[in-house]
């Protein structure tokens, strides 16, 4: 009987066809339509004195600068947590919705505000990153305190519409096996002790990426007496992920991008220009 | 305007009265909820809550009580449910309980050192930490030596939430489970302090990333029940899509994840496939797909896009019918859970159990169907309850979910009343609310304090899996190693929404 249904099994697996999607590569991947994702931000239509965007925006991505007419306003999509409440508030529409999905950066300045320390490892080895991995990758996953949002697309990178294997890109148990540390969330006190140890226990050369506007900037949950601001002093960051959470083909872009498969999409908090919207051939 | 909240009862009570009130509503039926403390106008000493569920229909009921310098009298030997949160209060909020069973910290981990406690009022120093280890139970006759203990975590194996399990255990037989959890305590109910209460809801959303709408739904409702305000339908309508679309995806990943334990591989892949569709139509409705931004305290910030749900919902719907069928016809996956994870119908009362996880120990309870909110009396809501008590009654319950949502999706789709959807949501100075939302695990409440220049005071939240995560040692003590991640599966639980 168990060997009957077991074979069933195999039939109903191999009746229901090939999930997986194609990857283009472009930044249009399927199954994304809808995405609401990175506000854009047009300074030319923002009104003389108004703040609006800023007191809408709860974890600070939006600030003013004293100064004059678009010069005030600064946006870091590091900490921007796709809440679109910036582009209900604004009475000009600076702020627009798009289906821009988080892209990754080895550099935080590109997401807009500070300098980033990539690893000495990073710079030393960004000529050799295909001769070391061989277009291969392994993780370490470190959830260092998110809300389970990461950690939900993350797990969906292996389902078979993502299938991350097909990359040659696999999450491993042991970070003696691990090249590169994805970190979710602020950082809790009580997890920094085991992300240091994670961190120090993987061979090296090895990468360090930043997932979530949480690990990269602290987000809306970082700060206060329990959580500090995402990787900022903590470890050296490699790539920089911004979004809340990055949808999957976001992620799956993001290390290609470390593997130097495909190039870096995002710099001085734009996307360059091309297709960057999502496809939606996919039923 | 059908969606007026079930108005909350308050009552003052002294210390001494509280154990034997407390006697007697659980005598008479009724559960305690959850208890906390707060200070209200920034005083020294803490004011408590008691939030109790009386009976099936009734709104919750809450007790007030003033300390003033004596110790309250711990309330865990009639209600045990009742001790987390005890010993929570006593962390955060600096105040002992005489009698406390198990009076040693909870949400501070061992080593942790608040220079004074965190929610007094002004701001909290960061926590000092030097790990320390957690003190575990002495052994007693036999041959001590022989029993190891295993700290596995808190970094485990996969994409997983960080918390540590520490095993006492013989070869195959677990003798003793403790979970160490509040690893990831990000001392969220601090962080909504002082904020404006409409922007607290991004926050809301962000406590427990795959329960985003139930959370931020029973946030807006604490918010609409302190402002007195009615939701208009078509809002409470809409509310109840997003909810059961979240119930939806949750439930269609615990059952690829189940599989992953029971080593079902096609099942695996299959279920979480369905996820994937479930949240891609997520994405096509709500622009999110965790199904967020959408709900504000009034009603909705704007309509979701409708278009193509039904589609998807048909599709997933014909997939998930044979899905299903064969799981329940699988014998290897059925010998896994059958009898794994025994959870009786007692304990799981007493010790809080809720969600599917209670409903599986026969325990009849759904805050959608209990304590009415938004539009769920008037659509055809069923209760899923099973006797069997095991990972394979747990695992039913979310299948008879599953089409349960299915099915009130699809009647919120039929008849969804026109009008606006969102209510002027105006927050007078000084009020307060106590709202709840059934989530995919269980019962969320959120008690919220407006301060006296309109911004949140105090938001304490009571997640099910801070519920959840207390029962589910029960069903591990003296069982066996092979069973236990099965077993943890079979509760579907969160670590971000525990730990808040």
């Amino acid at each position: 009987m168990a060997l009957k249904t077991i074979s069933l099994w195999t039939l109903y697996g191999l009746a229901r066809g090939k999930a997986t999607s194609r990857w283009r590569g472009r930044g249009a991947e399927p199954g994304q339509a809808g995405f609401l994702g990175l506000p854009r931000f047009n300074p030319e239509k923002c009104q003389e004195g108004c703040r609006k965007c800023a007191d809408a925006c709860l974890p600070g991505a939006i600030r003013l600068a004293p100064g004059a007419g678009d010069e005030r306003v600064t946006v870091d999509y590091g900490r921007c947590v796709v809440c679109q409440l910036c582009v209900e508030a604004c009475p000009s529409g600076a702020f627009s919705s798009s289906e821009d999905w988080a892209f990754g950066s080895p550099m935080r300045e590109d997401l807009v505000w500070t300098r980033a320390g990539a690893s000495a490892d990073g710079r030393s080895l960004q000529r050799e990153i295909r001769r070391v991995f061989g277009r291969s990758l392994h993780i370490r996953h470190v959830d260092a305190g998110s809300c389970n949002g990461c950690e939900s697309e993350l797990q969906a990178l292996n389902n078979p519409y993502y299938n991350l294997h097909r990359f040659g890109v696999f999450f491993t148990a042991s970070p003696r096996f691990a090249d590169l540390l994805l970190v979710t969330g602020p950082v809790t006190y009580a997890l920094r002790g085991p992300l240091m140890e994670t961190y120090e226990a993987m061979p090296e050369p090895r990468f360090v990426m930043a997932a979530g506007a949480c690990a990269v900037s602290g987000g809306t949950n970082g700060g206060g007496y329990a959580c500090g601001l995402g990787l900022e002093g903590v470890l050296p960051v490699d790539v920089y992920l911004p979004g809340c959470p990055p949808n999957p083909p976001a992620i799956i872009h993001a290390l290609l991008m470390l593997l130097q498969r495909v190039p870096q999409r995002v710099r001085g908090g734009q996307l360059r220009s091309g297709s960057e919207r999502s496809g939606d051939e996919h039923a | 305007m059908s969606t007026a909240p079930l108005a909350v009862t308050h009552e003052d009570l002294a210390l001494s009265e509280l154990p034997p009130r407390c006697g007697a509503a659980l005598a008479a039926g009724a559960r305690m909820q959850f208890m906390y403390g707060w200070f209200p106008d920034a005083r020294e000493t803490p004011e408590l809550r008691y939030v109790l569920h009386p009976a099936r229909g009734r709104p919750p009921h809450v007790w007030r009580c003033q300390p003033r310098g004596q110790p309250p009298p711990s309330l865990a030997p009639s209600a045990p449910l009742l001790s987390w949160y005890e010993r929570e209060t006593t962390d955060l909020c600096g105040i002992d309980f005489s009698g406390q069973p198990l009076p040693q910290p909870l949400v501070l981990l061992p080593g942790a050192v608040a220079e004074r406690p965190p929610l007094m009022p002004g701001p909290a120093a960061g926590l000092r930490y030097v790990p320390a280890p957690q003190p575990l139970p002495e052994l007693a006759g036999g041959a001590p030596q022989d029993v190891q203990l295993l700290p596995f975590g808190p970094v485990r194996a996969d994409v997983l939430e960080s918390t540590q399990l520490a095993f006492l255990y013989i070869g195959e037989a677990i003798l003793h489970y403790y979970p160490q959890l509040f690893f990831k305590h990000r001392g969220m109910e601090k962080r909504f302090e002082g904020m404006s209460p409409s922007l607290g809801t991004v926050l809301a959303e962000r406590v427990s990333g795959v329960g985003s709408v139930a959370h931020s739904l029973a946030y807006c409702q604490a918010l609409e029940a302190a402002a007195g305000c009615d939701v208009p339908s078509r809002g409470a309508w809409l509310r109840v899509l997003l909810a059961e679309l979240e119930r939806l995806y949750n439930h269609l990943h615990y059952l690829g994840y189940l599989c992953h334990t029971t080593t079902l591989k096609v099942g695996e892949a299959q279920g979480k496939y369905l996820e994937e569709l479930a949240k891609q139509a997520n994405c096509r409705v709500s622009g999110s797909r965790l199904l967020r931004g959408l709900i504000a305290p009034g009603g909705m910030r704007r309509e979701p896009v409708l278009a193509r749900l039904a589609a998807d919902l048909a599709h997933i719907e014909g997939e998930f019918q044979r899905y299903a069928d064969l799981l329940s016809s699988t014998n290897s996956h059925r010998d896994r859970l059958i009898t794994t994870g025994m959870l009786g119908q007692q304990l799981a009362f007493d010790q809080g159990a809720t969600g599917p996880v209670e409903r599986a120990s026969g325990v009849d309870r759904d805050s959608r169907r209990d304590q009415p909110y938004g539009a769920y009396s008037e659509l055809p809501l069923r209760v899923a309850v099973q006797e069997g008590c095991d990972a394979h009654a747990r695992q039913q319950v979310r299948i008879d979910e599953i089409a349960g949502s299915i099915s009130l999706i699809r009647a919120v789709l039929d008849g969804l009343p026109d009008g606006p959807l969102l209510a002027d949501c105006r927050l007078r100075p000084g009020t307060e609310g106590l709202g709840w939302a059934e989530t995919p695990r269980g019962t969320a409440y959120y008690a919220i304090h407006i301060d006296a220049g309109g911004r949140l005071a105090r938001v304490k939240i009571k997640s099910p899996s801070f519920s959840n995560w207390r029962v589910f040692p029960y069903t591990v003590h003296d069982t066996n190693m092979m069973d236990y991640a099965i077993n943890e599966a079979s509760f579907g639980l969160t670590v971000a929404g525990c730990d808040r």
